[in-house]
């Protein structure tokens, strides 16, 4: 087994964890939130370029602190999230986008071609097995406090921990698809899958079944599509994906 | 009696804008503390701080080991969800584990294949019902009922009273009710709490609840009718 096999390997336990985080995520109605979030990496990136040092650290430092950082604006302010949400996704995409230059700038929002190195692909494993894990040991802490944070208290649940948790393991699953997806694309893989499951599903489980399966599908068959077509692996992805979604669209209404 | 709950002073205010102030009362175990009010009154706001939900001044204090259930006045979320009520009370009994509470409460409720369905298809009783399993799921000793006939048909509401009660007598429950229904509060309530923005009643329904205070908490002459015998 070679990169290669490894690559595709890890793009697969990505969408997974991509599939599983962005169910909550949509029931959430945080689809904007999780745009915002992805895009909280590109100064992150910026910074890590001109300091050289993995563009991932300086990534994966930045989503955290983000996150925090929309985390607690959230619990200590009442200002809306949406608007919270729409100046952080602004600034960071202005500061993101001064720091970097316009190629390296396309590459973080589309992600790369290059090859992943060992470390990479040890650690994308570890981080999208944590993101796993994190969705299916807490769905039922997530599920009281999705539909009702005062049951989720009285249920013992410490409410602005699982939420702060929730947003940074979200963040952890961003950092995960930046090297071959990008910071515009990964929001979207997170999202649409989930978006389709939603609208075929009839239960949590199966929301979350259907998702993990949609989110896979559209990375092997738009891996593939990639390479038969000569078309970047990205966009190619994320094609698939929504055109799932749209397939999920007809088959409501027939 | 002893106390399940001594709320003693208790002021909570967004901002510059105070929901209420100065509210001191308590209710004995086993009792029923009805709390009437116009909306926007603040009752929501008082059983969220009574869970812990919303910071305050005062003094809440719960007797030790209570367990609560709490019957939301609505969910936060979309109703298109695919979350089946057996989901809902599944994560309920996980969270406090208390699984095998689940099948007891949807046949106490009265929801059994509907509890399969996801919640969007419920009907309004059925919804509501099945929020009461919810609140039934990890052996509260406490419920806290924040309008639960809100949206249902008189049939229903008479159903959900009557189970309410019913569970109430058969574990020795201590039940807080927010309710418009008059009738209600004086049939079933040990106490009633009323509340207004600029000043609180407390005491046994034929006590507080005459005719010039019913003038004032709702603005115009309240007629009620008593359902049923």
């Amino acid at each position: 087994m070679g990169l290669e096999t490894g690559a595709l390997a890890l793009s697969i336990a990505t969408a997974i964890a991509a599939g599983l985080i962005g169910c909550f995520a949509v029931m959430r109605r945080m689809a904007l939130a999780a745009d915002a979030i992805s895009h909280v990496a590109l100064p992150g990136i910026g910074v890590a370029l001109a300091l050289r040092i993995h563009p991932l650290a300086g990534a994966g430092a930045m989503l955290f602190f983000g996150t925090l950082l929309i985390w607690a604006l959230e619990s200590r302010t009442r200002i809306a999230t949406e608007t919270i949400i729409g100046v952080v996704f602004s600034a960071a995409l202005a500061v993101g986008s001064m720091m970097s230059s316009g190629e390296e700038l396309i590459e973080a929002l589309f992600g790369g071609s290059g090859k992943l190195t060992i470390g990479e692909i040890v650690f994308g494993f570890l981080a999208a097995a944590g993101v796993v894990f994190f969705v299916l040991k807490k769905r039922n802490s997530l599920i009281l406090v999705l539909v009702s944070p005062e049951v989720a208290r009285t249920a013992g649940i410490n409410v602005a921990r699982l939420n702060l948790l929730y947003l940074e393991t979200f963040a952890l699953a961003v950092a995960l698809g930046l090297r071959y997806l990008g910071v515009l694309l990964m929001g979207s893989m997170i999202i649409i899958p989930a978006a389709t499951a939603k609208r075929l599903a009839g239960s949590l489980s199966g929301m979350l079944l259907y998702a993990v399966l949609a989110a896979v599908l559209s990375t092997v068959l738009g891996s593939y599509a990639a390479v038969l077509l000569h078309r970047p692996t990205g966009p190619m992805i994320i094609s698939v994906a929504a055109g799932f979604f749209l397939l999920s669209l007809i088959r409501w209404r027939a | 009696m002893p106390s399940a709950l001594e709320v003693d002073n208790l002021s909570i205010s967004f901002g510059e804008t105070n929901v209420f102030q100065g509210l001191t009362f308590s209710v004995a175990e086993g009792t029923s503390l009805a709390i009437i009010g116009p909306n926007g009154c603040g009752k929501t706001v008082l059983f969220k701080a009574l869970v812990g939900s919303i910071s305050y001044r005062g003094r809440i204090q719960w007797a030790p080991g209570v367990r609560i259930g709490y019957v939301p006045q609505k969910l936060d979320i979309e109703r298109d969800l695919p979350i089946t009520g057996h989901d809902l009370l599944l994560a309920k009994g996980s969270v406090t584990k208390a699984r095998e509470d689940v099948t007891e409460a949807l046949l106490r409720v009265g929801l059994r294949e509907a509890a399969d369905r996801p919640i969007g298809v419920l009907s309004g009783g059925q919804f509501q019902r099945l929020l009461v399993a919810m609140a039934l799921v990890g052996r509260p000793s406490v419920l806290l009922l924040d309008e639960p006939t809100a949206g249902v048909d008189e049939p229903g509401q008479e159903k959900l009273n009557e189970l309410v009660r019913r569970v109430q007598k058969e574990k020795g429950l201590t039940v807080l009710l927010i309710s418009h229904d008059l009738s209600v509060v004086y049939r079933y309530a040990t106490n009633v709490l009323c509340l207004t923005r600029e000043r609180s009643w407390f005491g046994a329904p034929r006590q507080i609840l005459t005719p010039d205070l019913l003038h004032e908490l709702y603005g115009a002459p309240v007629e009620f009718h008593v359902h049923g015998p």
